[in-house]
């Protein structure tokens, strides 16, 4: 019953965002873009955005929210995915499907290194240990060794080798929105089958009581670290249709820590260990940064005094202050929130409110 | 010769900020659990209240006396910014830890965000005495005064912080609070206290690390990010160190300063890579890891 219910809503979205580039609609105020029609070129690449952030978010999840581990490197993946692609396209002139076997073989290889490596600490080491190595990616990625990342000043995709219609050509707009619609739809499929599977089980137990399971002579790493490459090579997927979509690699927004904290971010505003919570607290994510700077951006704003003008013209600020009142008071998200109401609307009277 | 010994002393002044920036972190975490990602916030807030102060003093107090009272300010800006985070985010949420590391991240992206949109993201300059831009001529070797600062700072804090642990009341309360600290509130010790006590104590530290990190290594600029990367590097020696060690912190800090400036100048000339200090560091942490996962002095402070 509840499987039939989410799959026809589930299905519904899907028609819905596949079709809405068909979809010329005028709306006001609402939408991202300064054109007021939800099938414009600004608005789909804001919506191209949201997805792949939400895709990338939900493989977050399954390592943060499913397993409970506190992970601060999916941006090296998600980095990977970008710039592995990128150069090989644009330095080496490689066509599409090797550049895309190298790019997920070196993701896969990081991952399973990596993740073994760091696996070996838990707890706020193992936090730490994620975190320098994406740092260290980072400062590699700004290092330019051979010329191959461009360093600071970033790297543009050359579409020479991608099939025309991939290109960043405005009128492809159409078609880097679906791909990166189908690699959401991909990552929530694979994410749905593993969470539901015995394996999914399992991770939840380790984020529950990971000395339980141990006794029951079932052996956590192995689980762990393939929660932690596939949770990476999601990653590594939203990075290849990122730099898709928006055509130049720079470390500060693919690589950095931010990019990271974001991503955290995400999966908590919309409730840890869910999937639709994952995915709707990217879109909204996603989606808020980029309207808050076209409200910023907008004439009436600039005779606003500044000690209103400052703060709300920095989404950054907003953002963050959101996200802290939600920590607070918001505990399980947005998804938390919903399952809340709705449980209180079945069996407040007789159990009370229960607290999470 | 002399290059070695001017690159040794530049490396440990620069252990010496890592280790007024990781000392402060490493007691929170001790004490209570929380990895602090608004403690670079506090070093970037102290640096900005040592700004603010130090352009508004009249030129005439001399410049000496115009950067004490930078230093003065970069106390009270980071201890202030400490206590409020304490007392109005971090205290709502005891008992939930990770709740606590998610709100200091959301506090450090909101705050910055505001100095980004109050100063722009140019950095600004601090007014430093002329005496500390030059060098001191040692036994052969130029050495950069502002070092000696940075290294004078390091060593009176890490004594006064030793010496406040071992022979204050409260600082033996925060030991025993490390130690066990279901037992010290059972004991009818107002532990709460003494979370806001070393909230307090590590942001004042940190807004000392903030100014003294742009005097001595950016050239007297400060800007609303510096704090996010000084923070990575706390964060490394405090893992390095061992979580909730004073001590493991200092020895940590002085192996990754010196680790950083060797790196930087013996290979990062002939590799042609920049940032080879920063990727030896990261390399210490994964094989200190590997050999002592609780890092080099465990949990004991």
């Amino acid at each position: 019953m509840k499987l039939t219910r989410s799959l026809v809503f589930g299905g519904a979205l899907l028609v819905f965002f596949a079709a809405l580039p068909y979809i010329g609609l005028h709306v006001a105020w609402v939408l991202p873009s300064t054109v007021n029609v939800v099938n414009s070129t600004g608005t789909l690449e804001v919506l191209a955005l949201c997805f792949i952030f939400a895709g990338v978010a939900l493989g977050y999840d399954v390592i943060f929210g499913f397993t409970g581990l506190l992970s601060l490197g999916p941006v090296m993946y998600f980095a990977t995915g970008v710039y592995v692609f990128d150069i090989t396209l644009t330095r080496w002139n490689w066509p599409l499907a090797p550049a895309l076997a190298l790019t997920f073989g070196v993701s896969l290889v990081l991952a399973v290194v990596l993740g073994a490596i760091a696996l070996r600490v838990s707890g706020i080491a193992f936090t730490m240990v994620t975190l320098a190595f994406a740092q260290a990616f980072y400062y590699l990625i700004e290092d330019n060794p051979h010329g191959l990342t461009g360093g600071d000043t970033g790297l543009a995709l050359s579409s020479v080798r991608l099939p025309e219609f991939m290109s960043g050509a405005v009128s492809n707009t159409r078609n880097l929105y679906w791909i990166a619609f189908g690699f959401l739809v991909v990552a929530y499929a694979v994410v749905w089958l593993v969470t539901e599977s015995a394996t999914g089980h399992v991770l939840v137990a380790i984020r529950e009581n990971e000395r339980r399971l141990e006794v029951l002579g079932i052996e956590p790493f192995r689980y762990k670290l393939a929660a932690y490459t596939l949770s990476s090579m999601v990653a590594t997927g939203g990075g290849v249709a990122y730099i898709l979509l928006i055509g130049t690699a720079v470390p500060s927004a693919v690589a950095s820590t931010t990019v990271t904290l974001s991503i955290l971010i995400m999966v908590v505003l919309g409730g840890a260990g869910t999937r639709w919570g994952a995915v709707t607290g990217a879109m909204l994510y996603v989606y808020l940064q980029q309207y808050l700077l076209k409200v910023a951006a907008e004439p009436s704003f600039a005779s606003m005094p500044s000690v209103l003008r400052v703060p709300l013209s920095q989404p950054q600020f907003l953002l963050g202050t959101i996200f802290v009142l939600f920590v607070i008071f918001v505990p399980g998200g947005l998804a938390g929130l919903a399952s809340r109401r709705s449980r209180s609307l079945k069996v407040t009277q007789r159990e009370g409110r229960r607290r999470v | 010769m002399s290059v070695f010994v001017a690159l040794t002393f530049s490396g440990v002044a620069l252990g010496a900020i890592y280790f007024l920036a990781a000392s402060g972190l490493s007691l929170i975490y001790g004490l209570m659990d929380i990895l602090n990602f608004a403690h670079g916030l506090f070093m970037t807030l102290g640096a900005y209240a040592a700004w603010d102060v130090a352009t508004h003093v009249p030129v005439s107090w001399g410049a000496p006396f115009v950067f004490v009272v930078a230093l003065v300010a970069a106390v009270a800006g980071g201890a202030l910014a400490a206590g409020l985070t304490e007392v109005l985010v971090i205290r709502p949420l005891y008992g939930r830890p990770v709740s606590q590391i998610l709100v200091t991240i959301g506090l450090d992206l909101a705050v910055t965000g505001l100095l980004l949109g109050g100063f722009g993201s140019n950095s600004l300059s601090v007014p430093v005495p002329l005496w500390m831009m030059e060098a001191s001529h040692i036994g052969g070797v130029n050495l950069p005064n502002a070092d000696f600062v940075a290294l004078l700072g390091g060593v009176v804090i890490l004594v006064a912080l030793e010496w406040f642990l071992r022979r204050t009341r409260y600082g033996i309360i925060i030991r025993a609070g490390v130690e066990n600290r279901a037992m010290v509130s059972a004991l009818g010790i107002n532990v709460a206290r003494a979370f806001s006590v070393v909230f307090v104590i590590g942001g004042a530290m940190a807004g000392v690390a903030g100014l003294l990190y742009a005097v001595v290594f950016s050239g007297d600029l400060i800007s609303p990010t510096q704090g996010d990367s000084l923070l990575i590097f706390a964060f490394i020696v405090v893992v390095i160190g061992g979580l909730g060690s004073i001590r493991g912190s200092a020895i940590a800090a002085l192996m990754v300063g010196l680790v950083q400036d060797y790196t930087n100048f013996y290979w990062g000339s002939h590799s042609g890579m920049a940032e080879i200090g920063n990727l030896s560091v990261v390399l210490l942490l994964a094989l200190v890891l590997e050999w002592r996962p609780r890092g080099l002095f465990g949990s004991t402070l």
